[in-house]
């Protein structure tokens, strides 16, 4: 077994949020995964991968839910799987229908056999129990044609974070396949809805990006709208109607606890936070005129960034923190504008004809995402300056993007017209890869948070 | 003479007609009578409801406790003026009776614009109970945005029901 340790697995991953008021949070080392420097031979659209069962050294129990180390291993090239299908850049085939490679060919992989399937691209990996519980991953990523070794890594988790593992893999096989950024080990809050069209319940609810782990948060007695993870998830931003006001509260996901954002006798809308979580943004109606302010997030005088007549609501900060896209009426319909950091600079960006609302700043700032209304509500993209506008969908009713953490992918909620239903969809920015995310019930709202350290 | 005539006419239609564009209602709003809510029954079969509850506000109102807005308007026309004339009358009868102007939008907006929607148009019904003498601290507000739709068609005569500023009485 030995021979079978051939790089170090120093990756360490924080416990998880559950427990982490146990366990003080750990610094995470930078990860150590050596890549051999391997120009793929292939597009990474047309790549057919091969994603057999990752093979272990013994079939032993785990405390993981996926069972024995055997049944797990199946289980993470399964997540692996559903990862890169649902994201339509390649074409996977999944365990069920590959045969599991013995423990001595992960790092020594029958080329010939995988040529003779047709294989691309390959991943194979292993996973192992360790003595205290925790769980390790070897992952590899093989260009068959080549005879190759495009990359390698691996990962020690807690059991009940075992997913994460085949998160990780599968960003760094979508990582050196497409060139772009991971995305995949992030997690989303939504709003969980359930019910006839005029007496929706509405829960505050959170997910891995692939619908897993999923848990409500709020009962549902009183309506929760527009959640907001915090850049270091400890905690979510959101509006409920507790006290039968809409008002801005914090969800502290290490203590399960709520509390009041702020008190106020006013209405308050539109949580954001600052890419530093140093910030929150709020908006806030007096007199029926909505601005927008901006707070510390650790307590502290707010102060007004927007001062026009009507209605100024949202916000999202450029990456660098720099500048702030919102929305206003006060030329009389919903548009997009930029400011600075301190409401100087009001600037008017989206100039389409109909109306331009929700605009959310890609992580890599190169992009600002909006709903587009204009007889259908569309999520589309424009730069900065507002110019480029592109469609990435076309349905009676989407709206609200989230950025995935690579700025690559968006997510969005789709109303159905009549019944009123929702579900969250995701589009990748070619517009071309659309889906509806699965959730145990209907879905609005969702919130993408960062990629996980 | 003809011409000068003929230019009021037109300009009366045109204010009528602009005055009830609007309101049209190609689908009536819901009977007052007929909801349960806050209607009290007293055993005997008897439905008169009690002087200065919700319910006698509602049979009161015949409906007028409902104001109707355009798509993204937010304005007191002179129906709305009207109806909120009839709710100040009813009040003055009851002063120390307090109310909530429940604010609400059509489906087709977004969920945050239509949140601070809701509240304008709740805030704009307030300020003209006010402007009748309505003592203000006697009025709250709150918006649901398009998250409470009472009509549930997707269609032009549903929407411009749930575009609405609707007043309750609190106890």
């Amino acid at each position: 077994m030995k021979k079978f340790i051939p790089f170090v697995l120093a990756l360490m991953l924080p416990a998880s949020a559950l427990v982490a008021q146990t366990t003080p949070p750990t610094s995470t080392p930078a990860p150590t995964e050596v890549e051999e420097d391997v120009v793929g031979s292939l597009g990474a659209n047309d790549a057919k991968i091969a994603i057999p069962a990752f093979a272990t050294n013994a079939d032993v129990p785990t405390q993981t839910s996926a069972g024995s180390t055997s049944t797990l291993g199946f289980s993470v090239a399964n997540v692996i799987f559903g990862n890169l299908r649902s994201n339509g850049l390649f074409k996977p085939t999944g365990p069920s229908s590959l045969p599991r490679p013995a423990l001595a060919q992960v790092q020594a992989p029958d080329y010939g056999g995988w040529r003779g399937r047709g294989t691309d691209m390959l991943v194979q990996g292993y996973v192992r129990a360790e003595a205290n519980g925790n769980i390790t991953v070897g992952c590899y990523l093989y260009d068959v044609g080549l005879g190759e070794q495009v990359a390698k890594a691996g990962w020690t988790v807690p059991p009940g974070e075992w997913r994460r593992a085949a998160h990780k893999c599968s960003d760094m096989i979508y990582s050196k396949l497409s060139g772009e950024n991971p995305f995949f080990d992030s997690r989303i809050a939504y709003i969980a809805e359930t019910g006839p069209k005029n007496r929706r319940m509405k829960r505050l609810a959170i997910m891995d990006s692939d619908g897993a782990n999923h848990r409500y948060l709020t009962t549902g007695q009183s309506t929760a709208l527009t959640p907001r993870y915090s850049p270091d998830y400890k905690s979510i931003l959101y509006l409920s109607y507790f006290n039968g006001q809409p008002r801005i509260y914090i969800y502290d996901l290490t203590a399960d606890r709520q509390r009041l954002l702020l008190q106020a006798s006013n209405p308050l809308f539109a949580p954001r936070w600052s890419p530093d979580g140093k910030w929150i943004l709020y908006s806030m109606a007096t007199g029926g005129n909505t601005d927008i302010y901006k707070m510390p997030s650790a307590g502290g005088a707010a102060v007004k960034l927007t001062d026009a007549p009507g209605i100024d609501i949202g916000g999202s900060f450029s990456p660098d923190g720099q500048r702030i896209v919102f929305e206003s009426d006060r030329s009389g319909s919903q548009q997009v504008y930029v400011m600075n950091l301190d409401g100087s600079g009001q600037k008017r960006i989206s100039f389409f004809g109909g109306r331009a609302a929700t605009p959310e700043w890609s992580p890599r700032g190169d992009q600002i995402a909006f709903t587009h209304i204009g007889g259908n509500f569309r999520i589309a993209v424009m730069d900065p300056t507002g110019g480029n506008l592109r469609y990435l969908t076309d349905s009676w009713q989407d709206e609200a993007p989230t950025w995935a953490p690579n700025g690559r992918v968006i997510q969005f909620f789709r109303t159905t017209r009549g019944s009123g239903k929702a579900g969250i969809w995701q589009v990748d920015l070619t517009g071309k890869n659309e889906r509806k995310l699965e959730t145990p019930v209907d879905g609005s709202d969702p919130a993408w948070g960062p990629l996980r350290p | 003479m003809n011409k000068h005539l003929t230019l009021s006419l037109v300009l009366a239609s045109g204010l009528v007609l602009s005055a009830c564009s609007k309101k049209a209602p190609e689908m009536l709003p819901p009977d007052p009578g007929g909801s349960a809510a806050g209607q009290t029954t007293d055993g005997t079969g008897s439905t008169a409801p009690v002087p200065g509850s919700q319910a006698d506000f509602v049979a009161q109102m015949m409906g007028q406790d409902t104001i109707l807005f355009d798509t993204d308007r937010y304005n007191i026309d002179a129906t709305d003026q009207t109806a909120l004339a009839t709710q100040a009358q009813w009040l003055a009868r009851y002063p120390a009776k307090r109310i909530s102007v429940e604010g609400h939008a059509d489906e087709r907006g977004t969920r945050e614009y239509n949140l601070a929607l809701g509240e304008r148009r709740a805030n704009a019904a307030k300020n003209y109970l006010v402007s009748l003498g309505v003592d203000p601290g006697r009025i709250t507000t709150v918006s649901h945005g398009k998250e409470k739709p009472l009509a549930l068609g997707s269609d032009e005569a549903s929407w411009a029901q749930n575009r609405r500023a609707v007043t309750v009485t609190v106890d």
